[in-house]
């Protein structure tokens, strides 16, 4: 998989956390290997909109990516639930499903951006640089490039 | 079965396989479902409820998916039933949703349900409401199956109707 110059946090160059939610582990091994290729960390998965909410509790992770067609309950309820405990919650939801109304929802109860599956990492990239803005810096790694 | 309902099943299917894949598709056969859905591999089922109701079946062989999930992950994967199993509802899930995404976009409103697989060797046939498509996408990675039984919504539409004419 290509390799991105890493995306660390500002306030203390660490590596960027992610909760993945998604109730195909497949799609979340995917999503894994793209943020470790952007320099980030696992902090935890889910494979439903509950378990998100409470390892998003357990874990404060500085990013969410969210599927939305999940059981038990979808992605844009737990988004909205997360977002009322945790203002401060960057979430990126991650569906096939990219219609309007769908998108249009998932903004309106909190969620800070919409990338359609298949999803590719160069789009993922930007859409996770954007969505830390100053809270995030890409680190210059020593010997590449000029 | 309208071609409309189907179409974009179809354009998505082709985008999703090809950009995923890294090549071209080609339609194999394409037929009407006259005998009972008899499973081929494994199976990944959606049912949609709404303006537009039915189900999607996408089925590959074990070794199709194998290739499938490491040309998708971008690495070698090892086989293992639960890939395999989680290759063919990722690709239903993809591919059913860029569909349903153009489907609304056209004005139909529906609920996509997350895919289950079908495990049963054999599945209900068509019938005059219901018909089912059967189609093949020839790939680099194998032969993908789609079977689509889909029907608007009866109700829904006399609804619209109703609306319109008021």
């Amino acid at each position: 998989m290509e390799q991105f110059a890493p995306v660390r946090r500002s306030k203390d160059g660490q590596p960027i956390r992610y909760l993945i939610v998604d109730d195909s582990v497949f799609a979340r091994k995917n999503l894994a290997r793209m943020v470790e290729s952007f320099g980030g960390q696992v902090a935890s998965e889910a494979g439903d909109g509950m378990t998100a909410i409470t390892e998003y509790d357990r874990t404060n992770p500085d990013i969410v990516l969210m599927d939305i067609t999940m059981p038990q309950m979808e992605g844009i309820e737990a988004a909205e639930k997360i977002v009322l405990a945790h203002p401060e919650a960057r979430i990126v939801m991650v569906s096939s499903v990219g219609y309007q109304e769908n998108i249009v929802a998932a903004l309106q109860r909190g969620a800070r951006h919409f990338v359609q599956k298949p999803v590719k990492p160069e789009v993922l990239y930007e859409v996770i640089k954007y969505v830390l803005g100053e809270d995030g810096a890409v680190a210059h790694v020593a010997g590449a490039g000029a | 079965m309208k071609m409309e309902l189907i179409q974009p099943f179809i354009n998505s299917a082709d985008a999703v396989l090809s950009q995923g894949l890294h090549c071209t598709t080609s339609i194999g056969n394409l037929s009407m479902e006259e005998e009972t859905y008899r499973r081929k591999g494994v199976a990944a089922m959606v049912w949609l409820s709404g303006d537009i109701e039915g189900r999607i079946i996408f089925d590959l062989d074990p070794e199709t998916a194998v290739r499938v999930a490491s040309r998708l992950a971008g690495a070698e994967l090892p086989e293992s039933d639960e890939l395999v199993r989680e290759t063919a509802c990722e690709l239903a899930n993809q591919i059913i949703g860029n569909a349903v995404t153009a489907l609304n976009d056209q004005g139909f409103h529906f609920r996509v349900h997350p895919p289950v697989l079908h495990t049963s060797e054999e599945g209900t046939r068509g019938n005059e409401d219901t018909e089912a498509l059967v189609m093949c996408f020839e790939t680099d990675s194998g032969t993908v199956f789609m079977n689509v039984a889909l029907r608007y919504n009866r109700r829904r539409l006399a609804d619209h109707a109703a609306a319109a004419g008021n």
